[in-house]
């Protein structure tokens, strides 16, 4: 479906909108409680970005740095170009270690590659252990939002889905509702022979991996089955340990308005004696997926330091209206719209960049600074340019037909006069439709300068 | 010594809302600048620059960068945030040293009304007199590519008879659904996205909604209007240019 039927779509659905309002209104209050806890909020910006910056500009150098340690503390670091490869590699070892069930802690990058699908296709169960996850699993849908992937469905929503598939009493208590879960999952848990997880952040120079987390879940998926599998972007990579200091500052306050999140989990290998904790087998998949594309031009290379965080998402005035399935990729809103067609080619996507009034709050927001309108600004002209997505035709016309009579202000003021006395608008029933046109002024400025201002100013 | 002023009308102002342009003049002129408009000059290229037309955009660009550099004007001032945005945008369409040059240049000639009333000037009490409750919107590209939050504000605190209301918190610096060509694309969600700013504004109860921008101020009052709504957008020139003793 297009991005402007998905939309329209979403409009219609005042359950979705209200929730919608409600969770990005939230998380954007908690944002500013949480960011004014940080003495020097810009400076710590500035910081992660050139951070960022170093890294994506030797970024094959980081990766191999963080390749080395990671296996030498006993991690195999597995490299993927795209997805299927991806998938495979996560498939070969689940199915050579005879998994039947696998745990998956939250992972963006997962759902990009659509591993679940890839997995119950070889006859293995993934079974997604983030609340939000594991709601929309049992739904049967795409996650809506980076950080909250259930953000559009309300509670009473939650409450029925459960009581269909979980067989509890219907209840729109979160106490109830996340107990019923957390009893479902901890049997899950216990029968799982793999786990899959995402990454936050991946230090070369130890080849430690970070994981954020709220509920436990990405803890126990990466320390109680056998082996446990981390799917990672490239882009995740960053050189050195004490660099986490300042994204551990930025990303739990950007993305959910905590200080720092519940469990922050580094680990590094597997584990090497018997009495360690922790899986006997980690592998670390890198994942490239069109991402190197990326790193040829500056405007595009920034797409790289998003942490994702969903800051953009809350603070945008159109994800607030119609939510994340609207966009039609699971990175939706605005990091979503200069994402995905960068990933998946512009053809598929070309209306995603348009889907924005550029009013920069995306921007203002982002703890790393990517300049978002733009890159939304340099993938339009890239449509333009390339004439990707639908032909267009109409509107090259106008814009040759602007340019030329722009090019010529008498052209220009004869146009204008022919409009205003023919009383001709243009044919813009998008516009009137909801909103009243403010007529063409009877006498334009350069009317009103010609025969009485000019003089004026004169004397 | 008086400053010359070459005014950048914005095609907009020039076509729709001549009055926001007039009382730019007016104000300027009052507080001691003389004013220069050069006809030649018609749309900065701002609706191809932002659809993706590039070329189109770079051949207006060229147009008004070489009108502004036949005025040897102090600077060249603009009743709209977003146009004077654009002009500081002109830079990234050009390859050619040389071209990157002379863009950059027009961009730092060029400022926003209140922000050169208040950061060039150093002005703040204009001498207008406006009796009504009003409130400020901040126009997107104003606010954030620009930076320009206060200076309006301090303006309109020292119009007489005005009463400066703010909007909720979650409002006050929310986009209006405009967008350009955004507002025709989409035109169902540029409309929910205004109905949220509209909302707000006739909750505050203001008799007035006054922006820099008469692209916010079409988008806003058009919802207004179509609402059957008593609040009237007013340019902030107009504002600023007013000596009215009664109500608009």
């Amino acid at each position: 479906m297009s991005f402007e039927r998905s939309a329209r779509a979403a409009l219609a659905d005042e359950q979705l909108r209200g929730a919608l309002r409600h969770a990005t209104t939230l998380f954007g209050e908690r944002r500013r409680a949480a960011m004014a806890t940080l003495p020097d909020w810009e400076g710590a910006r500035d910081r992660a970005r050139a951070i960022k910056d170093e890294t994506l500009l030797h970024l094959d150098r980081y990766l191999e740095e963080f390749t080395a340690n990671a296996e030498r503390a006993g991690a195999r670091v597995h490299w993927a170009r795209d997805a299927a490869t991806a998938c495979e590699i996560i498939g070969r070892i689940a199915a050579e270690r005879g998994a039947r069930t696998v745990v998956k802690s939250k992972s963006m990058a997962s759902e990009e590659i659509h591993l679940n699908a890839a997995l119950a296709a070889r006859g293995i169960e993934p079974v997604e252990t983030d609340l939000g996850e594991y709601i929309i699993q049992l739904a049967g849908e795409a996650p809506s939002h980076i950080v909250a992937p259930a953000i559009h469905k309300t509670r009473r929503q939650i409450g029925a889905l459960f009581a269909e598939k979980l067989g509890m009493e219907p209840s729109d208590d979160v106490a109830k509702l996340a107990a019923a879960a957390r009893r479902a999952l901890r049997r899950r848990f216990a029968e799982a022979d793999l786990g899959v997880s995402g990454v936050n952040f991946a230090v070369a120079e130890t080849g430690t991996i970070l994981i954020l987390e709220n509920e436990g879940n990405a803890r126990l998926t990466t320390s109680l089955p056998r082996t446990h599998i981390a799917l990672m972007g490239i882009e995740k990579v960053i050189p050195r340990f004490a660099d986490l200091e300042v994204f551990l500052q930025l990303l739990p306050r950007s993305g959910t308005g905590q200080v720092l999140t519940a469990y922050q989990s580094l680990l590094t290998g597997a584990k090497r004696r018997p009495e360690d904790e922790g899986p006997a087998e980690l592998h670390i998949v890198l994942l490239d997926n069109g991402r190197s594309g990326m790193l040829a031009a500056p405007v595009t290379r920034q797409s790289l330091a998003c942490i994702r965080c969903g800051a953009c998402l809350n603070a945008c005035p159109v994800y607030r209206q119609i939510g994340g399935h609207a966009y039609g990729s699971v990175y939706p809103g605005p990091i979503g719209a200069v994402l995905t067609p960068q990933l998946f080619g512009l053809g598929r996507s070309s209306e995603l960049p348009y889907a924005s009034s550029l009013c920069g709050a995306c921007r203002d927001v982002c703890p790393v600074k990517i300049d978002i309108p733009a890159l939304l600004l340099h993938l339009r002209a890239e449509v333009v340019a390339t004439r990707a997505g639908k032909p267009r035709l109409l509107e090259r016309l106008a814009f040759s037909a602007y340019a030329a009579v722009m090019a010529r202000p008498r052209l220009f003021e004869s146009v204008v006069r022919l409009a205003r006395m023919l009383r001709v608008m243009l044919p813009l029933g998008a516009w009137t439709k909801w909103r009243d046109l403010r007529p063409l002024a009877p006498r334009s400025f350069r009317e009103e300068w010609r025969t009485r201002l000019r003089h004026e100013v004169a004397r | 010594m008086t400053m010359r002023v070459s005014l950048f009308v914005t095609c907009l102002a020039d076509q729709l809302w001549p009055a926001a342009a007039a009382g730019a003049v007016e104000v300027l002129r009052r507080v001691g600048c003389s004013v220069e408009f050069d006809e030649r000059q018609t749309c900065c290229g701002q609706p191809a620059f932002n659809t993706g037309y590039r070329p189109e955009a770079r051949a207006l660009a060229r147009r008004l960068i070489e009108v502004f550099e036949s005025s040897d004007a102090d600077a060249i001032v603009s009743p709209s945030g977003s146009c004077t945005a654009m002009l500081r945008h002109y830079e990234q369409l050009f390859e050619d040293a040389g071209w990157r040059a002379r863009a950059r240049r027009l961009g730092e000639r060029t400022h926003e009304l209140s922000s050169f009333l208040v950061n060039r000037l150093g002005v703040e009490d204009v001498g207008a007199s406006f009796p009504a409750r009003l409130t400020w919107h901040d126009a997107c590209h104003g606010l954030r590519d620009l930076g320009i939050r206060d200076e309006p504000r301090r303006l309109l605190r020292r119009v007489r008879g005005a009463e400066l209301v703010e909007l909720s918190p979650a409002s006050v610096e929310a986009c209006c659904g405009f967008g350009g060509t955004f507002s025709v694309k989409y035109p169902e969600l540029s409309v929910a996205i205004l109905d949220e700013k509209v909302d707000a504004i006739e909750r505050a109860g203001v008799d007035v909604v006054v922006s820099g921008d008469a692209s916010c101020l079409l988008q806003i009052g058009g919802r207004l209007s179509r609402r059957g709504s008593s609040v009237r957008p007013v340019h902030l020139a107009e504002v600023l240019a007013s000596r009215r003793s009664s109500p608009p």
